[in-house]
C-alpha cells in the first residue's frame, strides 16, 4: 500500500469514528456552558441511535438513499425530547445534575432494548439497515494532488458536517447575544438575573441543544458505524464525548479537535491492521486504547481545565 | 404627587420569622438624590432589592410613575427604568469588562453582537462621566475599585431613570469617590433620580438632598440634609451618641516584628511588586496608602501565602515565612482581613460559627480526634457574635444571608480574636456602619497597644491617618514616600498619592 493510501485510510477511519463524538461533545459544551452538567450524554446518544435506526428500518424503502440523513434528524428530535427530562429535573426541580444524568443513562438502554424486543419479535437487536451512510468523495477537491486523495476521497461527509457544526457552535456561543447570555447563566446566574436574563430559559436552551446534538451523535453512530441497534451500539461514546468536551476546555472548537483525537483512538483497532509496524500488536490493546486514553486525558486535564464557574450549580432566586 | 417617580408604600419584608423591613414607606422625586442611612442589617439592601425586582415584598405596594408595579423580577424593574448597583458585585469574572457591561442589552448587527458599536457607546459614556475603565480586561484580573466602576457603568449604559447605588463608595479611593459625586450630580441635573446608600456621613452631606434614616427595619426619620448636622445624623442612625476619639497609648516600638526585604512579586505576567522593603515594629500601625492597583493586593497575597514571591524575603519575628503554605503562615502569627470578604474571607453557605472557626477547626479543642465539637463551635460563635455585635438571628445563620456590614464583622471577629503578631487589615471597615467602625478601630488599636504589629491597607485616608503611627505611600509596586500622620492632612496625603501618579503619567508622555 502506498503512503497516501495508508494516510487516507487512517484519516477517513478517524473521521468516521470522530463524527458521533464531535456532535455529542458539542452537545455537552452547550449544556455545561449554560451551567447544567450533562453526564446523561450516553443516554441521549442511545435514544438517538435507537430512534434513528427504527426510522431507517421503517422508512428506508420510502426515502431511499436520503433515509440515513433524515434518520439523523429523527435521532436529534428524540434526543431533544429525552433531554427535556434532564432539563425539567435540574432546572425546574433543581435536582442534582449528576444523579439526573445517571438516571438518564440507566433508563435509556433499558427502555430502548425493551422497545427493540417489542418491535422486532423479541430480539435484543434490530435488523441491519439497508440504507446506510457510505463514504463520500468530494467532487473537484478530490483532484488536488496528494491532499485531495488523503482528505477528500472516500471519506466521511457527516464528519465534515460535524466539524462545520463545531465552527457554527463557536460562532453561536461567542458571537451572538443568545450565546453570550447562555454562557452568562453558566458563569454567574445571579448576575445574569439582575440584568433581566431569564436563567431558566437559557439553561433549558442549553440542555435541549445538548440533547439534540447528543441524539444526532448517537444516530450517526448507528447510521454509519454499527448499522443496527443493540445494547452495545453505544458503548462509552457518550463519556468519551464528555472527556473530549473537558479536554477541549468547554470550547466548541476545542471539543471538536479533542473529539477527532478520540476518533483516532477509537479507530485504532481497525487501522492497526493496515499499518505495517502496528500489525503485530495484539488487537486487544487497540480495543482498550480508546478507554485508557479517555481516562488518562481526564486525569491529566480535569484538574487544570476551567469549567464554567456555575457548572452543576442550581440557581435559587432570592425569595 | 405628580412628580413622584417612585413610591414605596407600607413595605414589609419577612425572611422566615425575621422582619427585615417593617412597614416602610418611601418617596422619590424626579431629579432628587435621596440618601438611605442605617446601621448594618437595618434593611437598606433588602428594601432596594424589592425596588429592583430581586426580592418580593411580603406586603406593601410599589408605585412607579404613578402606576402600581408588580416587580416580579429584575426584568420588569429594568423595563421601568430602574438600575441598581449592588452592594456585592454582580459581575462575571470569566467575561471581559465589555461583555459584562452589555450583557442583556447587546447591540446587534446582522445577528451577531456589534462589539465595535458597544465599545464606542461605552467609551462615549466613559468620557462624559470621566469613568476610567479598561474594556478588554477580564473582570477576574481587575481591582475591586475598577469592578465598582464597571458596575456603575452597567447602570449608566442601561440609561436608567432611577439609579440605586448600594454602598458604591465602600471600595473606591477618595478621587474616585469625588468623581462619583460629580456623576451623581450630573445625573440628577439630567433629571434622573438617585438613591444613594452609604455609611459615610460626609458623602451624604455632599451629595444628597434628603436623607431617610432606617433603624431595625423601620423608618426613623426623613430629614433635609442641608439643615441637619453630621453628628445628628449619626445619633439618629445608631440611637445614641457616637464617640469618634480613639485611645492611642505610648508603647515600645523598638522590636522589628515584620520585615520585608527586596520583595518582587509577579501577577498576570507583570511585575507588580518591585524590590519592596517594609518594616512593621512592635506596637506600630503602618498605614499603606496609594491609588488602587499599585500592588497593594499583590503585597497582601504574597505575605499571606496566596501568591508566590519571585525574589526577596519576608520575615516574621526574625523567621522567614515566604514559600510557606497559607496555613503555616497563619500559624506563625499573621492574620488578614482580606480585601474581598465574599471570595477570600468567608464561605457564604456555611454558618456564622463555622466561619468563625475556619482557621482553628482542625485543632483542639474544636476538633477532637477528627470529630468537630459543634457544641463548642456554637458556644464560641454566640460569644463572638455578642462581642462583635454581629446582627443576626442566631449563630447558625448562614453568612450568605447576613447584611454586608455584618459579613465584614464576621471576618474581623475571626482575624482579630486570633491575637496575631501581625494583623493585616485591608479596608477593614469596608461597608460597616459608624458604630461598628468605631468598634473595629478600637480593636485594631488594642492590637497595637498590646505590642503587636498592624499593616493597614486602606483607601480611607482618614482612617489611615487616624490609626497609623507611620504612613507609607505605595506606587507601582514600590514604597515611594513616608509621612508622619500627625502633621499631614488627608488632602495632603491624597495630593501626594495622586501627585506621584500624575508625575509618572507626565513623565511617560514627555
Ligand atoms: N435572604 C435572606 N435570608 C434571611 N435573612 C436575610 C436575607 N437577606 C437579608 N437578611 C437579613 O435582613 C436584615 C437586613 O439586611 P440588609 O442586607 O437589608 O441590611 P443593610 O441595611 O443593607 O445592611 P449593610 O449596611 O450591612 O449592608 C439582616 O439582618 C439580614 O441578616
Ligand atoms: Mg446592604
Amino acid at each position: 500500500m502506498s503512503l497516501s493510501t495508508i494516510l487516507m485510510t487512517v484519516f477517513s477511519t478517524t473521521l468516521i469514528y470522530a463524527a458521533p463524538l464531535i456532535f455529542t461533545a458539542l452537545g455537552g459544551t452547550f449544556s455545561e456552558r449554560s451551567g447544567v452538567v450533562n453526564v446523561g450524554l450516553e443516554g441521549m446518544m442511545i435514544v438517538g441511535a435507537f430512534s434513528s435506526t427504527v426510522f431507517n428500518l421503517s422508512f428506508g424503502n420510502v426515502f431511499g438513499a436520503g433515509t440515513p440523513w433524515i434518520s439523523l434528524l429523527i435521532g436529534g428530535f428524540f434526543g431533544l425530547l429525552f433531554s427535556l427530562l434532564h432539563a425539567v429535573a435540574t432546572v425546574t426541580y433543581r435536582a442534582d445534575h449528576i444523579i439526573s444524568g445517571t438516571v438518564l443513562n440507566l433508563m435509556a438502554p433499558a427502555l430502548c432494548v425493551f422497545l427493540t424486543r417489542i418491535f422486532y419479535n423479541g430480539k435484543g437487536q434490530t435488523p441491519v439497515i439497508d440504507q446506510s451512510m457510505g463514504n463520500f468523495t468530494f467532487p473537484g477537491l478530490a483532484n488536488i494532488p496528494f491532499i485531495g486523495k488523503i482528505l477528500f476521497t472516500r471519506t466521511s461527509l457527516i464528519a465534515y458536517l460535524a466539524i462545520f457544526v463545531g465552527g457554527a457552535s463557536w460562532f453561536f456561543l461567542y458571537r451572538t447575544n443568545i450565546g453570550l447570555r447562555l454562557r452568562s447563566v453558566g458563569e454567574n446566574p445571579a448576575a445574569a438575573d439582575t440584568l433581566g436574563i431569564n436563567v431558566a430559559k437559557y439553561r433549558y436552551i442549553g440542555v435541549l441543544i445538548s440533547g439534540a446534538l447528543g441524539g444526532v451523535g448517537g444516530a450517526v453512530m448507528a447510521q454509519s458505524i454499527t448499522l443496527n441497534f443493540s445494547a452495545s451500539t453505544i458503548s462509552g461514546q457518550g463519556f468519551m464525548s464528555l472527556a473530549a468536551m473537558i479536554f477541549g476546555k468547554w470550547n466548541p472548537m476545542g471539543a471538536t479537535g479533542a473529539a477527532i483525537f478520540f476518533g483516532l483512538a477509537q479507530s485504532l483497532p481497525i487501522i492497526g491492521g493496515y499499518i505495517p509496524i502496528l500489525s503485530h500488536v495484539d488487537s486487544v490493546w487497540f480495543q482498550i486504547a480508546p478507554y485508557a486514553i479517555t481516562i488518562i486525558v481526564l486525569v491529566i486535564f480535569l484538574g487544570k481545565a476551567v469549567a464554567p464557574a456555575a457548572d452543576g450549580r442550581n440557581y435559587i432566586k432570592g425569595k | 404627587m405628580e412628580n413622584d417617580i417612585v413610591q414605596m408604600k407600607n413595605i414589609t419584608k419577612i425572611f422566615g420569622s425575621y422582619k427585615a423591613n417593617d412597614n416602610i414607606s418611601l418617596k422619590l422625586k424626579k431629579g432628587e438624590i435621596l440618601a438611605l442611612l442605617g446601621e448594618n442589617g437595618a434593611g437598606k439592601s433588602t428594601l432596594m432589592g424589592m425596588l429592583s425586582g430581586l426580592l418580593k415584598p411580603t406586603s406593601g405596594e410599589i408605585i412607579i410613575n404613578g402606576k402600581p408595579a408588580k416587580m416580579e423580577n429584575p426584568r420588569e424593574a429594568k423595563a421601568l427604568g430602574i438600575g441598581m448597583v449592588h452592594q456585592h458585585f454582580m459581575l462575571i469574572p470569566a467575561f471581559s469588562v465589555l461583555e459584562n457591561i452589555i450583557l442583556g442589552d447587546e447591540p446587534l448587527k446582522a445577528g451577531r453582537i456589534d462589539y465595535k458599536k458597544a465599545a464606542k457607546d461605552i467609551e462615549f459614556l466613559a468620557g462624559k462621566y470621566h469613568l476610567e475603565i479598561d474594556l478588554n480586561a477580564k473582570v477576574s484580573d481587575i481591582t475591586v475599585g475598577m469592578q465598582q466602576r464597571v458596575e456603575i457603568m452597567k447602570a449608566l449604559y442601561r440609561k436608567a431613570n432611577v439609579f440605586i447605588f448600594d454602598e458604591p463608595t465602600a471600595a473606591l479611593t477618595p478621587q474616585e469617590i469625588s468623581q462619583l459625586m460629580k456623576i451623581t450630580h450630573a445625573l440628577s441635573e439630567e433629571g434622573k433620580s438617585i438613591i444613594f446608600i452609604t455609611h459615610k456621613l460626609k458623602e451624604i452631606k455632599e451629595v444628597a438632598d434628603r436623607c431617610v434614616v432606617i433603624r431595625m427595619g423601620k423608618v426613623i426619620d426623613s430629614v433635609r440634609v442641608a439643615e441637619t448636622k453630621e453628628a445628628a445624623l449619626a445619633e439618629m442612625m445608631v440611637g445614641h451618641k457616637v464617640n469618634f476619639a480613639i485611645d492611642k497609648k505610648e508603647v515600645n516600638q523598638e522590636k522589628d516584628i515584620f520585615k520585608i526585604e527586596k520583595l518582587s512579586v509577579e501577577a498576570h505576567g507583570q511585575l507588580k511588586i518591585k524590590n519592596l522593603d517594609l518594616t512593621v515594629h512592635s506596637g506600630e500601625i503602618v498605614g499603606v496608602a496609594g491609588v488602587d492597583g499599585n500592588g497593594q493586593s499583590e503585597l497582601i497575597e504574597a505575605v499571606t501565602g496566596l501568591r508566590k514571591c519571585k525574589t526577596g524575603t519576608i520575615m516574621l519575628n526574625g523567621k522567614k515565612i515566604q514559600h510557606q503554605s497559607a496555613r503555616k503562615i497563619a500559624e506563625a502569627g499573621i492574620s488578614c482581613i482580606p480585601e474581598d470578604r465574599q471570595n477570600v474571607g468567608l464561605i457564604l453557605p456555611l454558618t456564622i460559627s463555622e466561619n468563625l472557626v475556619l482557621k482553628s477547626y482542625y485543632k483542639k479543642p474544636i476538633s477532637n480526634k477528627g470529630f468537630l465539637n459543634y457544641k463548642k463551635i456554637n458556644e464560641d460563635g454566640r460569644r463572638m457574635i455578642k462581642q462583635f455585635d454581629i446582627r443576626s438571628q442566631s449563630e447558625k445563620e448562614l453568612v450568605g444571608d447576613l447584611s454586608g456590614g455584618n459579613q465584614q464583622k464576621v471576618v474581623v471577629a475571626r482575624e482579630i480574636s486570633a491575637q496575631p503578631d501581625l494583623l493585616i487589615a485591608a479596608n477593614p471597615t469596608r461597608g460597616v456602619d459608624i458604630g461598628a467602625i468605631e468598634y473595629i478601630h478600637e480593636k485594631i488599636m488594642e492590637q497595637r497597644n498590646a505590642g503587636h504589629g498592624v499593616l493597614l491597607v486602606s483607601f480611607e485616608l482618614e482612617e489611615i491617618l487616624k490609626l497609623s503611627d507611620r504612613v507609607v505611600v505605595m506606587h507601582e509596586g514600590q514604597i515611594v514616600g513616608e509621612i508622619d500622620p500627625r502633621d499631614t492632612s488627608s488632602e495632603e496625603l491624597g495630593m501626594l498619592m495622586a501627585g506621584k501618579q500624575q508625575a509618572e503619567e507626565m513623565g511617560e508622555i514627555s
